[in-house]
């Protein structure tokens, strides 16, 4: 998106969070808290999208790894009865998933696109047949209070009392920029995305690059699906990441493969969906509970549609590569 | 690459090379899918075996009673037709280098449509069911037009748009049927049932709308193949910038496509409210999209193959209820066994097995992404 108008809507935004801050600090504290809690995954899971992307594959699947991973979590906790266990099976099962993709896309050179989908409908499939009732997790993970920071107003409580998940989204998007943007790794990242020939031709390797960034970001899928079952819902249920892969990929679209944009960009999303489940409870309008339920999807392709031509995808996505 | 006569369009995933031929010659295009089936199957079997089942007893009890009977025939045949349907849907997209993701929302914009037409309207025999089932489509094709649209004029991914126009779809046709078009004094959510005069009926043992399904796919076996707007599609979906250069409007084939595309996944959607639901109900009909997807690339983006993939994948479904009620195995198992159908046959692990090739060619399908 513009950069100037990035900076219009945001200071837009800021102005009307100060503004209802003053009108009704507490609600304007939960609206905002549950926006960020909204943000987490889809933080997460556009930072899937741009690794990929910005290494030249295009990710489809990431509805699919979170789902697996999710469920692999969940489950993790539950027979271990330890939440970090859980979570690192979950790492884990994405890493294996951002494997399985590597696989298809760079070693088989697959259509992405159908590599992506058929992670989806198999991890639609196996987690919904190995799907069982009865278990429960071990405990809740505890929120961590950052000393001194929380008792700012506003953004004390908000940005400075969450779970852990949350702080890592946060780090993981900012330490990617800065890879991304300031490091060797990042350059031949961003170089194996945008031209492979030349990248190849000064001695980089472009299906190994590949392959260890699809990998890892498999595991930052893992990271959200973990987040998503055993901290956002405390459970599992049957195809319960809702499309918030999709979504994600969406925003990496908005934010131009920034994680940095992204990150605001995920923000932005839950930031609407907490003002639209904030006014529904309130009943200001009477609005029936499935147009809430449609708006992230409505907004996702409204977005899409609003950025197209100003953002353009690294160069040679979505192409396998193949050396002359 | 150049543009190919259009009856020669194979998307020959993982087929090896059709021109060097190889012992087999043209077969791997029949033997490919069948080796991926059997395959998943035994896989599918395992997963089956590790709970305790006789998996070729659990197969038994599917097929058996899904075939074996004629009321098990006759659900077969009812579970195939939006199957046909939704996987001709994904395999004029794909043709025309779509990936129409969305036939499931475009399959419920169509039993909506046509549950409103059925019941809203009082009307003879002989128009109303076509009138249902044109309304139907027109609903499922603006529903897809959408993304066709967006896609042609704006260059926003249809594989993201159409997902997403899923899931309006679903909580659309939910709110539809639980306020504006509710059978007034119900429970629950649900339109009121159609009119006698716009109920399909069978054709002795078998549904009319299985029929129409099969010569449907018959149809576009020959439009594909055979027709200008036929090769306009495919010219688009393999080569854009030749189909440019040969004076074709890419942006109108494009959304022309969509829209084709969209009617044939929401005339699925007619056909179950028409001749099996008799009204919409939001638990209807779920999954038959994703199911399109795995019965397109099983039969290559070749329309009259879908049908037998399509009667494959409604004998599981049909199946499924039977094996869960006689062995305790939960019906997902189909969709275990599909996915890993849909990853043997799109990934080059069976094939380079039976064809014993390395440099086996994958075809891509897909083009253009993001903004």
């Amino acid at each position: 998106m513009n950069a100037r108008w990035a900076y219009i809507l945001g200071g837009f935004i800021v102005a009307g969070i100060i503004v209802s801050y003053v009108m009704d600090a507490n609600r304007t504290e939960s609206v905002l808290s549950f926006s960020l809690r909204y943000a987490v995954p889809l933080i997460l899971a556009a930072m899937v999208g741009i690794v990929c992307e910005r290494s030249g594959v295009i990710n489809i699947g990431i509805e699919g790894q979170m789902l697996m991973s999710a469920f692999a979590g969940f489950f993790g906790a539950a027979l271990t009865g330890n939440l970090i266990a859980g979570a690192m099976i979950g790492v884990g099962t994405g890493m294996i998933m951002g494997a399985f993709l590597a696989v298809g896309s760079v070693t088989w050179k697959m259509d992405q696109i159908i590599a992506g989908t058929i992670i989806n409908i198999l991890a639609t499939g196996l987690t919904s047949f190995f799907y069982a009732q009865g278990y429960v997790l071990p405990g809740v993970m505890p929120t961590v209070a950052v000393p001194l920071l929380k008792d700012i107003p506003l953004l004390g409580p908000v940005l400075f009392n969450n779970g852990l998940y949350t702080y890592a989204a946060i780090l993981i998007a900012v330490i990617l920029w800065v890879l991304l943007f300031k490091t060797i790794w990042g350059l031949r990242t961003r170089s194996v995305g945008e031209k492979p020939s030349a990248s190849d031709t000064s001695g980089i390797n472009v299906p190994r690059t590949r392959f260890i960034n699809v990998t890892l970001a498999g595991g930052i899928a893992g990271l959200a699906g973990a987040y998503l079952a055993i901290e956002a819902a405390g459970t599992f249920e049957r195809g319960f990441t809702a499309g918030r892969g999709f979504t994600a990929l969406a925003i990496m679209i908005f934010g131009a493969w920034n994680p940095l944009g992204a990150m605001f960009a995920a923000i932005f999303f839950g930031l609407t969906q907490g003002v639209a489940s904030q006014l529904q409870s309130d009943a200001v309008f009477e609005i029936p509970p499935q147009f809430v339920n449609m708006l992230p999807y409505v907004l996702t392709i409204v977005l899409l549609a609003a950025v197209s031509g100003r953002v353009s995808p690294p160069a040679a996505v979505g192409k396998p590569y193949e050396k002359d | 690459m150049s543009v190919t006569d259009p009856s020669k369009t194979d998307l020959g995933f993982s087929d090896p090379d059709p021109q060097r031929g190889g012992p087999l010659g043209r077969l791997p295009s029949i033997v490919l899918p069948i080796a991926s089936v059997l395959i998943a199957f035994a896989v599918g079997g395992l997963l089956i075996w590790l709970q305790g089942v006789n998996p070729f007893y659990a197969y038994w009890v599917m097929f058996s009673t899904a075939l074996g009977t004629p009321e098990g025939l006759l659900r077969v045949m009812e579970k195939s037709t939006p199957l046909i349907l939704t996987g001709l849907a994904v395999t004029v997209g794909l043709r025309a280098g779509l990936f129409n993701i969305g036939a499931q929302g475009q399959l419920l914009a169509g039993a909506i449509g046509a549950a409103w037409a059925g019941y809203a309207f009082t009307m003879p025999l002989a128009f109303h069911i076509p009138f249902a089932m044109a309304f139907g489509m027109l609903c499922g094709a603006a529903w897809a037009s959408i993304a066709g649209v967006l896609r042609a004029y704006r260059n926003v991914s249809e594989v993201i748009t159409t997902i997403m126009l899923n899931s309006i779809a679903i909580a659309l046709v939910d709110y539809l049927a639980s306020r504006p078009l509710k059978e007034p004094d119900q429970p629950i959510s649900r339109t009121p049932e159609i009119a006698e005069t716009a109920a399909l009926p069978n054709f002795g043992a078998i549904p009319t709308g299985f029929v129409l399904a099969i010569l449907v796919a018959l149809f576009f076996g020959w439009f594909l193949m055979r027709t200008t707007s036929g090769f306009r599609f495919n010219t688009v979906g393999l080569n854009s910038s030749a189909a440019r250069y040969a004076g074709i409007s890419v942006k109108r084939t494009i959304v022309l496509a969509m829209a084709v595309s969209g009617a044939l996944a929401g005339l699925g959607g007619a056909i179950e409210t028409l001749g099996v639901t008799g009204r919409f109900e939001p638990a209807f009909n779920a999954g038959l999209g994703f199911d399109g997807i795995t019965i397109a690339l099983l039969a290559r983006a070749n329309p009259i193959a879908a049908i037998p993939a399509a009667i494959l994948v409604g004998t599981l479904r049909s199946g499924a209820a039977a094996l869960q009620f006689e062995t305790g195995i939960e019906p997902e198992v189909v969709d275990v066994i599909l996915a890993l159908t849909l990853l043997f046959v799109a990934a080059p692990i069976v094939g380079r097995f039976l064809f014993r090739k390395r440099n086996i060619k994958t075809t891509r399908v897909t083009s253009g992404w993001g903004s």
